[in-house]
């Protein structure tokens, strides 16, 4: 198929490069430089979408970001993605798009009987009609909404495409790249100032792409070519183009999406798909334009009815006519400018102009070339279904309440101008509370509230002259205060069509006996009528008109809506707009693809991966890994076709029995030095620690302030004024803060420092009746006998020339020892360890045994200490010092913590013996009580005891003290299960602990 | 995203902080006999301020102090910062 629709002589487009696409399966072609939009339009094709709601045909409304209509599915390189704006897609070649919103196709679609059932769906439809009954909401309802909205799918394929973050600090963040953001850039950039100058489009230039002004004898397209390529010369400027701002925050932290690949059908090796840059700025400038807003009349939503900005843009950026029998439809100048490029291009339009006389010298360039103007004249509908064939228009009386007799004239394009509205979101996003201008019936900013200033047409400034002044002075002046340079720049001569005033004329009145659908939002489908209705109901703030009606709501944000729906209500409320007010804007300004603010963080890189300095050796031997923290530990070691089960129960066994080793270097490790050190454990734990003597170790409980066990762990006095103390895994760094906020804000006057030291030590537990007899083995020179190491002891030894640190401490409750060797050694010790080990029957053990050894002793661990619970639920009391003061020792006073039924730890065995108990299992007195069946406590923790074989549980559970013998039933909904249960000691084995002093 | 004034190392963003809310909060001695209420006031009772709000925050993934920061809890606008033994005048 031939561009018909293309003219020479126009167009910033390389029609060297012709490029070939598809759209809902038909091939086209289109060039280099193209949108989507205006290859499809090159090409004569109108129709692209349906409506949201009642499925009505769609064609393109923008050329840009403002596009309401022209949504579409995209794929490329395999993948697909929705919500693309067919107005900002490049064109490159084997694109591929199709249309949403239609079943079965674009031309025939069943959905748009909506159309015609419209009256069953105004304002407010979802909430009226889905609300009951209520059962009919997932099964009915729900699908029903699901299918016959959304834009378009999304893939369910793994995102095969890479997304960027930087950080990226600069003096002046510039957001749009017209004529304001040229020349601040350009005047800061020559103070010297670090520029960052970002334009959502592909070209630079913004309105001097399609405006016939002059800027210093040259045309503004060419000044800002001119402009772009010295800045990009310059070391202290960043100038970027597809990046839109979308984000304006708190303390000038601006987010920017840079579309890296979008335009090209494949992403470049080692290239982002979007780049998501934060970006810190001393200073903003907003010179993000204005958009065009339409004018209402009836059926203004038939493709063909389109911006008359929009128009000139495909014309002169694309070499694109959108229609051969063009009706201008316009209430100012802008209108007029459109028409003398469509003449000048040798196409014939008809101007209505809502004024009566309006004079200016654009309008007289118009009249000169012979342009059919018709003044007081108004469109009062569009005909034609899927693409406009003509219009219904009539004269306007002076007060624009009166339709003169209709005529109907032949037209295949609408173009139609309401003036301009400032694009003030990231001023309102800053925090700037907006302003309305009535000479321009629109908002603008008001008093700044961080670093920002808006110039330009998003400043409702709508003359070249004082934009290019303004922006030429915010550049230098802002960039002053920074670098203190005062370069001066002369202010180039600007040539430029004086304008008219503009009529606040927007919404055509109905004639008489006629009940035309007049959209205000042409992607959510709200026409005037929903906004009566909402009005008529009661709605009286505009954010709930807004949620009501869904005016505003759709992907594009209400950018062409917004203000008309303002104007309408405050008509019909006879209130001024800015009585009204506006809804609140919030980021993003555009749909930003999740990826793009997800970036590098997904799958494994979603948080680090902390590994052992064994790490290597545990891979090496069939270790089964397990996330603990940001911990990667062995669960267990697979031998054969064992499986978790299987082998855990032999890593266990063989602790008890002979001796296994685990690798514990995930224990959080700080040093606490300083004369005071001992000062600050006894306040930090529970027990007692001023009299611990060198070269011993003690376990310790330490609270927060609410009497709640915070961690748990053994610390060592290496010598005089040095301790080593240990946390749990997961509760390193919070311990660390904890003693640090006691140091610095509490406690200053304590003479103590701390610092994390679990990355210098490698850790392994040598466990088991034999372990004794290994250890002499490893440490031949030390004396590691009961007396010479007694339980708690601590001393060093010299490992085959490495130095380290030998702690008796048990967690298993068997005969233990653990020793630690600076990191780079680790993997040397625990060779050694496991060779020395073969002649006692060593083997490794993983979480899974570790855990099945401390459930069956009853030691706590982090499913005990959960948060929730104090130091007598977990039978620690007698580690609780009455006569000193420490953290959170108040709290255990409270009335709760000290009931008589007070939860307490209990063991808890299944009567068969055989059924392991679902952790997180409910502990009841009634299986056959009914729902919700009172809780009496919770399984913590489960495992199968190696001791006894058969399955062992801890738990947590009301007045435990005095329910050893009875039987309870473990539930667990969640898994179908209730097991009758016998509640015994937590102290399942070994309740003496002589095992580890032994 | 908040930009903090830490008074040990600068301006730096709010992610390599850590919240440790009320600063104006007072942990009663050791060893001192503390009614119910104090106690109460102290663990769990704060006055969650909308305006201008004296606070703590941790410079954790930076020097690890931590600082107080005067900031408005509606605005977030931060007025000034101050060391942990600094008086706040
Ligand atoms: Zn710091």
């Amino acid at each position: 198929m031939t561009q018909a629709f293309r003219i020479e002589n126009s167009g910033l487009i390389n029609r060297d490069k012709k490029l070939s696409f598809k759209f809902n399966g038909k091939t086209y072609f289109g060039y280099e430089g193209d949108t989507l939009a205006s290859a499809l339009l090159a090409n004569g094709v109108h129709l692209v979408g349906r409506s949201f709601k009642y499925h009505r045909p769609r064609g393109f409304f923008g050329a840009g970001v403002d596009e309401p209509y022209a949504v579409v599915q995209l794929y490329r390189n395999g993948e697909t993605e929705p919500n693309i704006k067919a107005t900002e897609q490049e064109l490159f070649e084997g694109l591929e798009a199709k249309s949403v919103n239609c079943w079965p196709s674009v031309n025939f679609d069943i959905g748009a009987i909506n159309n015609f059932l419209r009256i069953f769906l105004p304002a407010g439809f979802y909430y009226k009609t889905f609300m009951w009954p209520k059962s009919f909401w997932y099964r009915i309802y729900e699908p029903f909404i699901r299918k016959a909205a959304g834009l378009g799918v999304a893939s369910i394929k793994h995102d095969k495409e890479r997304y960027e973050h930087k950080y990226e600090y600069c003096d002046l963040l510039i957001a749009g790249s017209g004529p304001s953001g040229l020349a601040s850039a350009y005047a800061a950039a020559k103070n010297g100032a670090k520029v960052i100058l970002a334009e959502d489009k592909p070209r630079f230039g913004g309105s001097l792409l399609t405006s016939d002004v002059n800027i210093g004898n040259q045309s503004g397209k060419d000044w800002a070519e001119g402009i772009i390529a010295e800045l990009k010369t310059m070391p202290n400027v960043v100038v970027k183009n597809r990046s839109q701002i979308f984000g304006y925050y708190d303390h000038n932290m601006l987010v920017m999406s840079e579309k890296v690949s979008d335009h090209l059908p494949t992403t470049k090796k080692y290239h982002p798909n979007k780049r998501l840059w934060y970006i810190r700025a001393k200073e903003v400038l907003i010179s993000s334009g204005s958009i065009e807003r339409p004018i209402v009349f009836g059926n203004n939503d038939t493709p063909g009815v389109m911006l008359s900005s929009a128009a000139k843009e495909y014309l002169k950026v694309y070499g694109v006519l959108v229609g051969r029998k063009p009706l201008v439809f316009t209430n100012n100048d802008s209108g007029y400018e459109t028409a003398i490029e469509f003449k000048k291009h040798g196409v014939d339009p008809v101007v209505l102009d809502s004024r009566k006389n309006p004079e200016s010298e654009i309008i007289d360039e118009a009249k000169n070339l012979g342009i059919n103007i018709k003044n007081s004249y108004v469109v009062v509908a569009a005909q034609g279904y899927k693409k406009v064939k003509s219009a219904d228009i009539a004269s306007i009386s002076e007060d624009k309440k009166q339709l003169g007799k209709i005529e109907n004239i032949e037209c295949d394009c609408i173009c139609v101008s309401g003036f301009w509205t400032p694009t003030i979101h990231l001023a309102s996003q800053s925090g700037n509370k907006t302003k309305f201008k009535e000479e321009i019936d629109a908002f603008i900013p008001g008093q700044s509230k961080q670093n920002e200033i808006t110039l330009g047409a998003a400043n409702g400034v709508f003359t070249l002259e004082e934009t290019l002044k303004t922006s030429f002075k915010a550049g230098s002046e802002l960039s002053k205060k920074i670098t203190e340079n005062d370069n001066e720049i002369s202010i180039p001569n600007v040539v430029e069509k004086k304008s008219s005033q503009h009529d606040k004329f927007w919404c055509v009145p109905l004639p008489k006996g006629k009940n035309y659908k007049r959209f205000l939002d042409f992607q959510n489908d709200v026409a005037v009528s929903d906004i009566e209705i909402a009005l008529r109901e009661g709605y009286r703030s505009i954010e709930h008109v807004k949620r009501y009606t869904t005016l505003g709501m759709a992907t594009d944000q209400g950018k062409t809506s917004n203000l008309n729906g303002l104007q309408l209500v405050s008509e019909i409320e006879n209130k001024v707009v800015p009585a009204v007010g506006h809804t609140t804007f919030r980021p993003p300004y555009t749909p930003v693809s999740i990826g793009a603010i997800v970036g590098r963080e997904v799958g494994k890189h979603s948080k680090p991966t902390r590994k052992s300095p064994m790490h290597s050796w545990h891979e090496k031997n069939n270790a089964v890994f397990v996330d603990a923290g940001v911990w990667l530990r062995p669960r267990y070691y697979k031998r054969g076709n064992e499986n978790l089960f299987e082998a855990s129960k032999r890593e266990a066994k063989n602790v008890r029995t002979n001796v296994g080793v685990c690798d514990v270097t995930t224990l959080g490790k700080i040093d606490v030095k300083g004369p005071d050190a001992a000062e600050l454990l006894n306040r930090v734990y529970t027990n007692a620690w001023l009299k611990l003597p060198v070269g011993k170790a003690r376990y310790g409980v330490m609270l927060r302030e609410d009497g709640i066990v915070m961690d748990d762990g053994t610390t060592t006095r290496i010598s005089e004024n040095h301790y080593h103390m240990t946390t749990t895994t997961a509760q390193a760094a919070n311990v660390l803060s904890h003693l640090e906020y006691y140091l610095q804000l509490v406690w200053p006057e304590l003479n103590v420092n701390v610092v994390s030291t679990t990355e210098q030590w490698a850790g392994a537990a040598i466990a088991g009746p034999k372990s004794r007899d290994l250890l002499q083995k490893l440490f031949p020179n030390s004396d590691v006998s009961n007396e010479g190491l007694p339980f708690m002891g601590y001393m060093e030894g010299d490992l085959f020339g490495v130095k380290a640190r030998i702690f008796r401490i048990s967690f298993s409750g068997e005969l233990a020892y653990e020793v630690n060797v600076e990191s780079d050694y680790g993997n040397f010790m625990w060779e050694k360890i496991m060779e020395v080990g073969k002649e006692f029957n060593i083997q490794p053990y993983g979480t899974e045994a570790l855990s099945t050894l401390r459930i069956e002793m009853g030691h706590v661990a982090g499913s005990e200490l959960d948060g929730r619970t104090i130091p007598f639920d977990n039978a620690l009391e007698g580690l609780v010092s009455k006569k000193k003061d420490f953290i959170g020792k108040r709290s255990l006073q409270r009335s709760a913590f000290i009931a008589e039924d007070r939860q307490r730890i209990v063991g808890v065995v299944p009567l068969d013996k055989q059924t392991s108990i679902p952790e997180g299992s409910h502990l009841v007195k009634d299986d056959k009580a009914p729902l919700p069946n009172p809780k009496l406590g919770h399984i913590s923790a489960s495992c199968w005891s190696v001791e006894y074989d058969n399955p062992f549980s801890l738990a947590i559970l009301k007045d435990g003290k005095n329910m050893i013998g009875q039987k309870l039933f473990a539930m667990s909904p969640l898994k179908n299960k209730v097991i009758p249960v016998e509640i015994v000691s937590s102290h399942y084995v070994d309740p003496k602990g002589e095992r580890v002093r032994s | 995203m908040l930009y903090i004034n830490c008074p040990h190392c600068g301006m730096r963003s709010q992610n390599e902080f850590s919240y440790g809310g009320d600063a104006s909060v007072k942990r009663p001695e050791l060893n001192k006999e503390v009614s119910d209420q104090e106690w109460d006031n102290f663990v769990y009772n704060r006055k969650s301020l909308r305006g201008k709000h004296l606070e703590l925050w941790q410079h954790i993934s930076g020097c690890r102090q931590w600082i107080k920061v005067e900031r408005d809890t509606a605005t977030h606008e931060i007025f000034r910062t101050f060391k942990a033994d600094e008086e706040v005048a």
